[in-house]
């Protein structure tokens, strides 16, 4: 009962994480995508060698766009992700095994993004 | 479904409940369905995405080499394949998200409503700006 409680406390606050997110990926992943996963590997356009890849990482501010990059997102998909199990799979007796990996997955992304962001020199 | 606890027996004057079953693939029916069901499956390619750019980060960190065996990875014809796949989600994604925004925040102005197509030409101007500036920084500019 506690748990139900607080989970509906978490609420709003994972739905601004969500929703969040949601901008973040729908201004910049596909711009990112485009030239890391396509341009890039394909010869269309120079890819940044290593050189220039950490003079950009050297502004602090890049480091925080990354970690922003890679966290809000991670929230957005959870909440998206639990949801289409919930309803497309119709598992809502799962739910507090999804919340736990969906948003523990998101938590690890986040510490992950912020411990290399950190470390690189 | 099963009852809860304390619940009566079913009787004449108490009948089971009718609950039309749903089939696990009932957004196969309708393309309004699959549609929405497409949208929320987006979440998977940009969450691939971030693990990509973590990979990315993490050859980083480990120096020269490992970014250039990353750089290579990401030539293999699988993950560009992936990638392509991936980049047209996404692109839903926007899209979608777009189409959405106006509603979610109505902005008025002198009282009036601005229309949804104003805010979302705004919002596909701000894309178009913001990818170029990305871009620019990564080509060096």
């Amino acid at each position: 009962m506690a748990g139900k409680e607080s989970g509906l406390r978490m609420e709003p606050f994972l739905w601004t994480l969500f929703s969040a997110g949601g901008v973040l990926a729908a201004f910049l992943i596909p711009v990112h995508l485009f030239l890391w996963g396509l341009a890039f590997p394909l010869g269309w356009l120079k890819a940044p060698g290593y050189e220039s890849a950490t003079a950009l990482l050297a502004h602090p501010i890049v480091r925080i766009y990354l970690l922003l990059l890679c966290s809000l997102p991670l929230f957005h998909w959870a909440h998206r992700f639990r949801y289409t199990l919930y309803d497309g799979l119709q598992i809502k007796h799962l739910n507090e095994v999804i919340n736990f990996c969906c948003y523990g997955s998101a938590l690890l992304g986040t510490a992950v993004a912020g411990y290399l962001l950190w470390r690189i020199p | 479904m099963k009852s809860s606890g304390g619940a009566p027996g079913y009787t004449l004057n108490h009948p089971r409940w009718y609950r039309t079953p749903v089939s696990t693939y009932w957004w196969l029916g309708q393309w309004t369905y699959l549609k929405f069901v497409l949208r929320e499956l987006t979440s998977i390619f940009v969450a691939f995405f971030v693990v990509t750019t973590l990979l990315q980060l993490r050859a980083l960190y480990h120096g020269p080499q490992a970014y250039a065996d990353f750089q290579k990875w990401l030539k293999n014809p699988a993950v560009i394949a992936l990638n392509a796949v991936s980049f047209c989600f996404v692109v839903y994604h926007t899209v979608t998200w777009f189409a959405l925004a106006p509603r979610a925040m109505a902005v008025r102005v002198r009282g009036k409503r601005v229309p949804e197509a104003l805010i979302m030409a705004a919002n596909y101007a701000a894309w178009l700006a913001v990818s170029a500036v990305v871009a620019s920084f990564l080509l060096g500019g």
